[in-house]
């Protein structure tokens, strides 16, 4: 492989906060201010022209790439030029907003897109996220805030990011910036104050970042251990027998079925497995004899489901089998699963007395397995 | 449903923050902490800045304390703040508290925090003369680093080998009304203590061992952040929300392999910087045998940092899962249910029941 005359790929740097207007992007044009005066060649590639006068009079000394402005029933918007930051090609190039879905007629879907494009470049890309916006944590924001977010970025691309940088603020500061103006227009305040922004929103929203924060840390330093000589004396968190080799990897098998709630076990699944530093598998029985057999309507929803595992890089398995109950149990056990996921499923007593609850049957038939059953927690009491 | 173990005695944190609480209230006096994982985060900066922020909303705002060491940045704040001298006294320069409270600013900085006071000062600590301006209806703005929190101090000494006379207790940090973290990347940080700049990410020893320090801080802030939201949600009466805090429930029953469940949790507690809860279910008529059981269980568990508690009843899955939701349990782990009794028989096996009882709760089943 021609690896050594290949371009190496551009790290990529992530400011990741709770909400709109904690600092973001402030924190982002202040650190490549500093690396202006220390030498550093710096662009701004994207930067929300409607931003704060001060995160605005932070950007006015950085060198801009024009942007692209696209035509779209009848308005134009602003989208970053990708091919202009190619052309220019920076050593860093600042993209605000990794999140954001670009106008239809863009050359990329997705902001996140155009990133990956630069980075395979071989520039170095610092961005700004919120934490609502991981992928993997959707139903936990649908949950706390009642909102379901629809611009996601895959936990992959947060997952190469080279570091995570939080930048926190109190809800109490945040809620003063909002009241004076500062982050949104007078008229959408009320609004804001009274959806996203409410008082106990933002505090789990925080919470949620700085752990998620943590989390992002700690994957980082078991990535560098790995590849180095050391071991140093892990002290944030007890990992016996993880680290000592003598306890056997832990195996994370998520049970995949054609109901709605499998996107969320999906999304659990991943995120124990990511603590565990567990391998993860998703699994798929069909009762017909052939996976085409199935109903359309089921394999179009299945076959969704494994495409949302893959994307979260879950090795995906579909097997044929008359009781699935059996069939998920008996591929456990070959496979080494020490852990099976499967969603809470509502049982009727007719389906109770013919035990045709398959996720109380794989409680029942994997006695020798750790079986959890993960709740849909939005139910409220 | 009859407990047998007593009522839960209010921690020394809880009681602290209430008085507290209760005083600022009366003030509006606000304690405000910038916690940093390792010397150069920039906690100085952030916490002049709001200052003067503050100053030029036309807060009366005094400095009583700096730091020894100072940036260009940081001086170019003080500059236009009132700074309030230190007294001088031959063992070092403690805060002038009288002077301070004379003036009565609404606003003042406190820079660090963690110091000890000479001897005959009116307080040993720093942090207690903090709560004298409290308490007199001062608002403080204060930081202090990872390595000050006595909690903290091992086990930042384990990877720094720094040691510190000079630390505050956690529960000082706990009772904050605020509290904000000051996070940068490793790299940055050892650049403003005068190291080579280094490419993005961990790239060497030293950043990997201030990264473990950036972790534990993370942690830490969004701990207090946790307890914040309770007491939130307490106070405004709102309904709990779900999933930001893991709270893992023990099932111990008769026969379990509780010892596994309890080490599993412990695990998952530490992981998730999560809380544990142990209950044995006793039903009624249970022999000598198990009493002995129940103790080895309650032990271990507590010794794993759970908080235990025996609940008696004669439906045990009812009195587990209304315990669980009273105390927003996340996670309950109960063991695979081996011996099927008649009454299993008639109204079917307790795990299966459990699960679908406690409807919006992860039910985790461990093997025998």
């Amino acid at each position: 492989m021609p690896e050594s005359f290949a371009i190496p790929r551009g790290s990529l740097k992530v400011y990741l906060g709770y909400a709109a207007g904690v600092g973001k992007t402030f924190q982002m044009l202040a650190d490549a201010q500093a690396a202006v005066q220390r030498g550093e060649d710096v662009v701004l590639a994207y930067f929300e022209p409607h931003a704060r006068p001060d995160t605005i009079a932070q950007a006015q000394t950085l060198e801009a790439v024009p942007h692209k402005k696209i035509e779209y029933r009848g308005k134009l918007f602003d989208e970053m030029d990708a091919d202009a930051v190619l052309r220019r090609n920076p050593k860093i190039a600042m993209v605000d907003e990794l999140a954001h879905t670009n106008i239809p007629g863009s050359a990329r879907p997705k902001r996140w897109e155009d990133v990956q494009v630069l980075l395979d470049a071989g520039i170095e890309v610092w961005t700004t996220v919120n934490v609502q916006h991981i992928e993997s944590l959707n139903d936990q924001i649908w949950q706390i805030t009642g909102i379901q977010v629809r611009e996601t970025v895959p936990d992959w691309v947060i997952r190469q990011a080279a570091e995570i940088i939080a930048v926190d603020v109190t809800p109490d500061a945040l809620l003063n910036r909002l009241k004076r103006g500062a982050i949104y227009k007078p008229e959408m305040v009320q609004k804001a104050l009274t959806g996203f922004f409410r008082g106990s929103n933002l505090g789990a929203l925080r919470e949620l970042a700085l752990r998620q924060a943590a989390h992002e840390v700690d994957l980082r330093q078991s990535a560098y251990d790995e590849t180095s000589a050391f071991q140093l004396p892990r002290v944030s968190e007890s990992r016996a027998g993880e680290t000592a080799g003598n306890q056997s990897k832990e195996h994370v098998l998520i049970h995949i079925t054609a109901d709605p709630s499998t996107a969320m076990l999906i999304r659990r699944g991943r995120r124990v497995a990511d603590y565990l530093h567990a391998d993860c598998t998703a699994l798929f029985v069909h009762e017909t004899e052939q996976f085409a057999d199935l109903p359309a309507e089921q394999r179009i929803s299945v076959e969704k489901h494994l495409r949302f595992a893959r994307s979260l890089q879950i090795e995906t398995r579909t097997i044929q089998g008359e009781d699935t109950a059996k069939a998920v149990v008996e591929f456990a056990r070959r496979n080494k699963v020490t852990q099976i996921f499967v969603a809470h499923s509502e049982t009727s007593l007719r389906e109770r007395l013919f035990r045709k609850n398959f996720t109380e049957n794989i409680v029942r038939l994997a006695q020798d397995l750790q079986v959890t059953v993960v709740a849909d927690r939005s139910h409220r009491h | 449903m009859p407990r047998i173990s007593e009522l839960p005695r209010p921690s020394p944190e809880r009681l602290l923050k209430q008085v507290q609480a209760e005083e600022s209230k009366r003030w509006g006096a606000r304690l405000k902490i910038f916690l940093g994982y390792a010397p150069g985060v920039g906690k100085s900066y952030r916490m002049l800045d709001e200052a003067r922020r503050r100053h030029e909303r036309g807060e009366d705002v005094v400095v009583g304390a700096v730091q020894g060491q100072q940036s260009e940045e940081v001086q170019d704040l003080l500059r236009n703040l009132e700074l309030i001298p230190p007294l001088e006294t031959p063992e070092g320069q403690p805060v002038n508290v009288e002077a301070i409270l004379s003036r009565a600013p609404q606003v003042c900085v406190i820079d660090p925090l963690a110091a000890k006071n000479p001897s005959g000062s009116r307080n040993p600590y720093r942090w207690q003369d903090v709560q004298e301006l409290l308490r007199n209806g001062i608002t403080v703005l204060t930081s202090v680093n990872l390595l000050h929190v006595e909690e903290y101090k091992e086990k930042v000494q384990a990877i720094t080998g720094k040691d510190t006379a000079e630390t505050i207790p956690k529960s000082f940090l706990m009772a904050a009304d605020d509290i904000v973290i000051v996070d940068v990347p490793p790299d940055l940080c050892l650049w403003r203590q005068g190291e080579k700049l280094t490419s993005t990410g961990i790239s060497n020893y030293r950043e990997r061992k201030l990264s473990e320090l950036r972790e534990l801080a993370l942690l830490l802030t969004a701990e207090v952040v946790d307890a914040q939201l309770e007491s939130y949600v307490q106070a405004h009466g709102i309904e709990p929300v779900f999933g930001t805090h893991e709270r893992f429930l023990i099932c111990m029953t008769p026969h379990s392999d509780a010892l596994a469940m309890i080490e599993s949790g412990k695990r998952n507690k530490e992981r998730f910087q999560g809380e544990l809860y142990g209950v044995y279910v006793c039903e009624p008529g249970q022999s000598r045998r198990d009493a002995v059981e129940i103790r080895r269980y309650l032990e271990a568990a507590d010794h794993a940092g759970g908080t235990t508690e025996v609940l008696e009843s004669d439906d045990p899955i009812s009195a587990i899962v209304d315990f669980a939701r009273q105390k927003r349990i996340t996670q309950i782990f109960i063991g695979h249910s081996v011996h099927n009794s008649w009454r299993d028989r008639f109204f079917g096996d307790p795990v299966l029941r459990l699960i679908r009882a406690a409807k919006g709760i992860d039910v985790r089943v461990f093997p025998h």
